[in-house]
């Protein structure tokens, strides 16, 4: 079975959500149920820390595709940092950083957040 | 040589399907990109059976078999399920399109033709197969 978690922990800038394991599409629905939390509770500015996430697949991306166009009507931002290389691989595949603020480290995305810049 | 493995028609189970076809990848010493890929077009191709053919019924079974030849690194999804209809599949226009209709799916069947060699469906013996080939290295040229 599919190992997964999210931690979740307020920075200055943001939410940040810690992605532990493997997200596919057994996982995603976790996933899924922690951002519509986040934006339930107002909080908009989002970081999505993939050092542990091991692995993705389409149904894992595709939580951030339907929520990001909500954050960002809202002011907020949608920021994927630290990503292993693998997990990387497979975002690229489908374009996301040409759209999506995919940045090297949570601190760089803090500080993205802090400089209010969205995107690049 | 060939490998099988009977999992239920249930997402819980996807991550023993990558588990079986990582360890075969690994055994034909494919380079760890590529045994990413391997895995990750697997994990699209059940998804969809779960999702489609067997319309999240949870209760049916995938047989997944890994055939290794000199060329070829071969995975068969057999299934009972509905089959695929590849001519009413349209894929997702772009992401950006995907974003703005805040609709995560479709992409499956776009990774599997991207990472794999060849995909092909078939119905053999009253099962419908998924079959999708990765070619092997042979004296470092595919």
């Amino acid at each position: 079975m599919s190992s997964f978690s999210i931690t979740f922990r307020t920075s200055p800038s943001a939410q940040v959500l810690d992605l532990s394991g493997e997200l596919d599409a057994h996982t995603a629905q976790d996933l899924e149920v922690a951002i519509q939390t986040c934006l339930s509770n107002g909080k908009f500015a989002l970081i999505i820390n993939g050092t542990n996430l091991r692995y993705i697949s389409s149904a894992g991306l595709g939580v951030f595709m339907a929520f990001v166009e909500e954050v960002r009507e809202n002011g907020g931002d949608l920021k994927i940092a630290a990503l292993q290389p693998q997990v990387y691989d497979t975002f690229d595949l489908l374009g996301f950083p040409h759209l999506f603020d995919v940045l090297a480290s949570v601190e760089e995305a803090e500080a993205r957040f802090i400089s209010g810049k969205l995107r690049n | 040589m060939q490998h099988s493995l009977r999992v239920p028609s249930d997402k819980r189970y996807l991550a023993d399907v990558r588990r079986f076809i990582e360890a075969h990848a690994t055994m034909t010493h494919f380079p760890e990109f590529v045994i990413e890929h391997i895995k990750l077009a697997v994990d699209e191709a059940c998804t969809n059976i779960i999702e489609h053919a067997y319309q999240r019924n949870n209760t049916e079974a995938i047989e997944v078999v890994v055939a290794v030849d000199e060329a070829t690194f071969r995975i068969i999804l057999r299934h009972r399920g509905i089959p695929f209809a590849r001519d009413h599949y349209h894929r997702p226009q772009d992401l950006r399109a995907s974003i703005n209709a805040r609709k995560g799916g479709g992409w499956g069947v776009f990774l599997m033709n991207r990472l794999m060699d060849e995909v092909d469906y078939r119905v053999l013996d009253g099962y419908n197969e998924v079959c999708l080939v990765k070619k092997r290295m042979i004296n470092g040229k595919r």
